[in-house]
């Protein structure tokens, strides 16, 4: 397989196990951190007696090892930035086609699977999950374990390249991960669309019914705003349809890495991301779902509301989704887990992490 | 090496009094129907892995998840192991019974409980075959993508057991990219949600992890699937070469040209003669290889790939190209690679699928080695291969009638996985690891990736009575395995200790 190397390439797996293998024998929590750009993102982990935990930095393991763009393929060590990954795909036409959010310039592969957060095209084009073939973790013992592989179809063994995304680190540290790529649509035009939430909401359930060239599909204040991604004659047929204004092709980077006036503003309420069934509605006193911003064609909702987390989060449990808080330092960033389900997670996490030195506390307290 | 379960190397199963157990479970689940005279256990015997056959000790149909719940807790107090099944389709036998099991047949759970066309999703129960899915959604112009060649049989519960492929998967992913959530009860008899309709959850991807785990980590009791449009058109060029090589680098050639079909697939001469003699679906017998290759989408879309494609076949030396000129052609043309299986059964008593990957730049490689192999085992093999994603499915002719010929296919089959994981593939594609790929796992994986394995069927299953001894080998097998199989002088675990 063609590799490509640069001057940052370096391999200090063997040094990453060694320092796991010692936090283990003495029970350190490790926060394991890569470009530090997605800290917000999670609970602060656990130290030990309150202290600060001890940072484990995959910055240094950097390289892609492996690039074949007719087998689709890719192979990159964790620490590697994601800017290079991207930079190296689209030299010969290819992408993520999940379109990871950076939130920051030295944002790493690594902490894209382990956030597992995904853009615009993820209703259209699947998750990171979707894409990841094949993982090599290092568990508890100090070990470099390889998962999957790197063929598009495996099915051999557990999945547990895909049950690394997501865990924020707090099941194994992530080394390298093997990702399915797709090459870029060779057509891509942005339109805007002046029309009501609920205009927005019945065009969208209509349109998902056809095979219409979609990849993004957000409204706020009174806009539709749609990304048309295809070949150029399906682009062109559907712009001319379905007419609007043409839209700003920075919008769909601003949206994604959370700088449009939302995200940025001088709100200082709590942010919030609800993630939904495209057509929930929320009945909530106090809530105006207007004022939301509704991305993937309505999965993904972001508001600012000093509503209670408990109030939120039992209006998104039972329209069947779930609310994250993105504003630094809640006590709770994400929904609780059932009492089963929690178990579960309690167990998996002592059965692979027994001493929990890997991002404890990150995800809930308890793991 | 055996794949047959057995106790000193996959280790002792609790042995119980048939007749206590059957007492026991038929006091504890009210109503459950449990079949226990030797002639009512005998269709439930093998799955379609059937020159493997066990009878189980119960066979039990629930039809109420409360009596899915209730045997589940029998089984756990009383330590009796349980083996869910499905429509016993599989090629892996991953719901191979046990002789001192109970074998849970999901197929009475078997209604679609919503089609939501403006949410494109359907929720089914698990004995819900995956073709009756698409039907149900066809009225609304939608369709579930996975299509195993099983289709018409085959459950979505076992689907999501094997994490199911098919020939659209380059394109469309697996079961595990349409599934969006799952219902599960624990061997402990929790009900648990996995996943959502939205299109994330909260904590760690259980989902994907169930997905594959044939029935080792809990029961699923229900499925949403996600329904996609069905394409605006589809069109299908069919390709013949002079050399099997040429083909194979086609095949990167149009993936290179920044084009993804919705199916992509190769057939040796071997395969296409058992086809068209089969089905008369066209095919030239003299080429080497075919490929036929089908593209869909919105149609100004497709007619510009078609022309793209037809172009880089021509330059890839094919020796001829037709495109399916109406629906009629096209079915014709797709019948023969659906068809391979059968058709290659009618010129063989018995053939055995083989479910390896490898990347596809490893190809002609492979099929060399396969070819060298074929010849040394004395048995003939035809190539059928899901071409755009890598995954091959060599069948292995041979007569079970003969004594010694099942064992000497399964030793063939045996050496091409192991070159499929040489070639830095898998030992399988979409089949499933079940007991048939139990020993390949030891050349797959190492003793610590195994160790890790363990560990996470340990957190859902700390009796492990849920499918003992399928998908993860013991490390006692797999020293077994590898004190069989010394590469150069190394042994693959040389930490574990022989016996």
């Amino acid at each position: 397989m063609a590799t490509t190397t640069s001057p940052q390439d370096r391999d200090i797996r063997e040094a990453l196990g060694e320092r796991i293998r010692q936090a283990n024998a003495e029970g350190t929590p490790l926060r394991i951190v890569g470009g530090d750009t997605k800290a917000f993102y999670g609970r602060k982990v656990q130290g030990r007696r309150g202290e600060q935990a001890e940072a484990l930095s995959t910055r240094e393991h950097q390289g892609i090892t492996g690039y074949d763009p007719v087998e689709l393929i890719v192979s990159v060590r964790a620490g590697t930035p994601l800017t290079t990954l991207e930079a190296a795909l689209a030299e010969n036409g290819q992408m993520l086609p999940f379109e990871p959010p950076h939130f920051g310039a030295d944002a790493t592969v690594g902490g894209m699977v382990a956030s597992g957060l995904s853009g615009p095209r993820r209703p259209w084009a699947g998750a990171v999950r979707d894409f990841v073939l094949g993982a090599r973790v290092i568990t508890h013992g100090g070990d470099e374990q390889r998962f999957g592989g790197e063929v598009i179809k495996n099915v051999a063994g557990y999945d547990l390249s895909r049950l690394m995304v997501g865990a924020q680190g707090s099941l194994g540290l992530l080394t390298e991960v093997t990702l399915k790529v797709l090459p870029r649509p060779s057509a891509s035009h942005g339109l805007r669309l002046e029309m009501t939430l609920d205009e927005a909401r019945r065009r969208l359930a209509e349109w998902g019914r056809r095979p219409l060239p979609l990849s993004a599909a957000t409204w706020q204040d009174g806009a539709l705003h749609l990304r048309l991604e295809g070949g150029p004659g399906s682009v062109a047929a559907t712009r001319e349809r379905l007419g609007g204004e043409d839209l700003d092709a920075g919008y769909w980077e601003a949206l994604r890495e959370q700088r449009l006036p939302l995200f940025a503003g001088e709100d200082d309420r709590p942010l919030w991301r609800l993630s939904l069934p495209q057509r929930a509605r929320l009945e909530v006193d106090g809530l105006d779902e207007s004022a939301m911003l509704h991305d993937w064609a309505g999965a993904q909702r972001f508001l600012r509301s000093d509503l209670s987390a408990a109030t939120l989060r039992a209006a998104c449990t039972a329209a069947g989704g779930h609310a994250t808080c993105l504003t630094p330092g809640a006590a709770e960033p994400f929904t609780p887990l059932p009492e089963a389900l929690a178990k579960y997670h309690r167990r998996l996490k002592a059965e692979l992490d027994p001493k929990g030195i890997f991002n404890p506390g990150r995800l809930y307290a308890e793991h | 090496m055996n794949i047959h379960y057995d106790a000193r190397l996959d280790g002792e199963l609790p042995s119980r009094d048939k007749a206590e157990v059957l007492n026991r479970l038929q006091q504890d689940v009210p109503g459950l129907t449990l079949l226990h005279r030797e002639e009512d256990l005998h269709p439930f015997e093998c799955d379609g892995l059937a020159a493997y056959r066990v009878m189980p000790m119960l066979v039990a149909l629930p039809e109420t998840l409360d009596q899915v719940v209730a045997l589940l807790e029998g089984c756990r107090e009383l330590g009796v192991p349980v083996v869910t099944r499905g429509a016993g389709t599989g090629l892996s036998g991953g719901a191979l019974p046990l002789e001192q099991g109970v074998l849970l047949v999901m197929s009475r759970f078997s209604r679609i409980l919503e089609v939501d066309p403006d949410a494109r999703i359907a929720r089914v129960q698990p004995g819900v075959r995956n073709l009756a899915i698409s039907e149900a959604a066809a009225p609304f112009g939608l369709y579930y993508a996975p299509d195993p060649s099983s289709q018409i049989a085959c459950s979505i519960g076992g689907n999501v057991a094997e994490n199911a492929g098919g020939v659209h998967c380059l394109k469309y992913g697996l079961t595990v990219h349409n599934v969006l959530r799952v219902e599960i009860i624990t061997l402990a008899g929790e009900r648990m949600t996995l996943g959502s309709e939205a299109l994330d959850a909260p904590g760690f991807d259980l989902l994907a992890l169930f997905n594959g785990s044939e029935g080792m980590l809990g029961v699923v009791t229900e499925i949403t699937v996600k329904l996609l449009p069905k394409p605006e058109t589809t069109k299908v060029l069919m390709a013949s070469f002079d050399d099997v090589g040429k083909a194979g680098r086609a095949v990167g050639d149009i993936i290179a040209a920044g084009i993804i079909p919705g199916g992509l697939e190769m057939m040796d001469n071997l395969a296409i003669r058992a086809a068209e003699d089969f089905i008369h679906a066209g095919y030239p017998v003299e080429a080497e290889a075919i490929l036929l290759c089908e593209l869909d989408g919105v149609e100004a879309d497709v007619d510009d790939d078609c022309e793209r494609v037809r172009g880089v076949l021509e330059a890839a030396g094919a020796t001829g190209i037709q495109q399916a000129r109406d629906e009629a052609e096209r079915a014709r043309f797709w019948a023969g690679r659906k068809n391979a299986f059968p058709a290659v059964g009618r010129m063989s008593p018995d053939y055995y699928c083989m479910d390896g990957t490898i990347p596809r730049r490893e190809l002609p490689r492979v099929l060399e080695g396969i070819r060298e192999l074929s010849e040394a085992y004395g048995l003939k093999v035809a190539n059928v291969f899901h071409a755009g994603d890598g995954n091959m499915h060599p069948l292995i002719l041979f007569d079970a009638n003969r004594e010694g010929e099942l064992e000497q296919a399964e030793a063939l089959g045996g050496k091409i996985l192991e070159l499929c994981v040489e070639a830095g593939g898998s030992i399988t594609g979409e089949h499933g690891v079940g007991r048939e790929k139990i020993n390949q796992m030891c050349a797959q994986f190492g003793s610590r990736e195994l160790t890790t394995f363990h560990a996470v069927k340990a957190a859902f299953d700390p009796d492990g009575l849920l499918n003992p001894g399928k998908n993860i080998p013991t490390l006692a097998r797999c020293a077994e395995f590898g004190a069989m199989h010394v590469h150069g002088g190394e042994l693959p675990h040389p930490e574990l200790p022989r016996f």
